[in-house]
């Protein structure tokens, strides 16, 4: 039988997957934006098992609300990703140090 | 069944998110993060969550995922260049992952083990009770109506702010100007003529 542990693992692992791929594509900023989906994905499915095991339908309102805060976020990221690359022509984010004030 | 259903998308979630971060060409890490939205949504449809499942392919598969792949092929990028780092941090990457996933196994194996609250097992949405889109309107609509309203108005200002920052004033392009056009009078723009016989008329 499949148990609330199982999805915890796989959200679990999830999450793991999106902090290492952040790690790894340090200069782009477009699979850091991915990772950082990977890993609101990973705490939707927590909320999602959490509440179905639990019978508490709160967990998939904020699940919604999450997805809701997700969708905003990559829009604004890709679009300040969009600006910077028409200013610098790059999106290596090693040197974004150097936008100031 | 269902035990087998669920190895299958937690597997295919698992490495399709690897795959993902892995990817040489950015386009390719798009196509899996599809992948793995596809598997999350079949695993939270195991437990019977039908419309964050729903609303997971419809916000993440059609427009998340659309926007990404719109932004990897507008900017032109020379990918390989951006990968340079890559083997250099992998071993620092890979230690602190498996730290981090050995701390939450370790966590998962505590909370499973004491006695913290009762987890009883309650599977998929009782029968006879509500639907789960019931349910969940029901909720959302009655007990969380202003956190509704605050999760649109953040929409909002997304949308806004996207629009704001991403638009930009080009010079030598001729657009309409809609206020010469509503200022233009009939005196302005016709003339009456009585040309004579054999004589044209001066434009």
């Amino acid at each position: 039988m499949i148990g609330i542990e199982h999805y915890l693992v796989v959200s679990s692992i999830l999450f793991v997957m999106g902090m290492l791929g952040i790690f790894l594509n340090r200069k782009n900023i477009i699979i850091i934006l991915m990772a950082i989906e990977l890993i609101l994905l990973s705490v939707n499915l927590n909320l999602v098992a959490f509440s179905a095991f639990l019978g508490d339908m709160t967990g998939q309102i904020f699940a919604m609300f999450v997805l809701t805060v997700a969708a905003g976020e990559a829009a604004i990221g890709l679009a300040i990703l969009v600006i910077y690359f028409r200013q610098r022509g790059t999106i290596a984010v090693d040197d974004v140090n150097r936008m100031k004030g | 069944m269902q035990i087998f259903a669920f190895y299958l998308f937690a597997s295919i979630v698992i490495a399709s998110a690897a795959f993902c971060i892995f990817a040489r060409n950015p386009v390719h890490s798009v196509l899996w993060l599809i992948l793995a939205f596809f598997n999350a949504a079949g695993l939270m449809l195991l437990v019977g969550a039908e419309f964050i499942a729903a609303l997971l392919v419809i916000v993440y598969v059609g427009a998340v995922a659309v926007l990404f792949l719109f932004v990897v092929m507008m900017l032109d990028i020379d990918f390989a260049e951006l990968r340079a780092g890559f083997m250099k941090n992998l071993p620092l990457g890979l230690l602190l992952a498996l730290v981090l996933m050995a701390e939450i196994i370790f966590g998962i194996g505590a909370w499973s083990a004491g006695g913290m609250g009762e987890a009883t097992a309650v599977v998929g949405p009782q029968a006879g009770g509500p639907s789960n889109i019931e349910a969940l309107g029901t909720l959302l609509y009655t007990k969380y109506v202003f956190l509704f309203e605050a999760a649109g108005l953040v929409l909002l200002v997304a949308m806004v702010g996207a629009i704001v920052l991403t638009n930009r004033k080009r010079g030598g392009v001729r657009v309409q100007n809609i206020q010469s056009q509503v200022r233009r009078q009939p005196e302005d723009a016709t003339r009456n003529e009585q040309p004579e016989v054999g004589k044209g008329v001066e434009l």
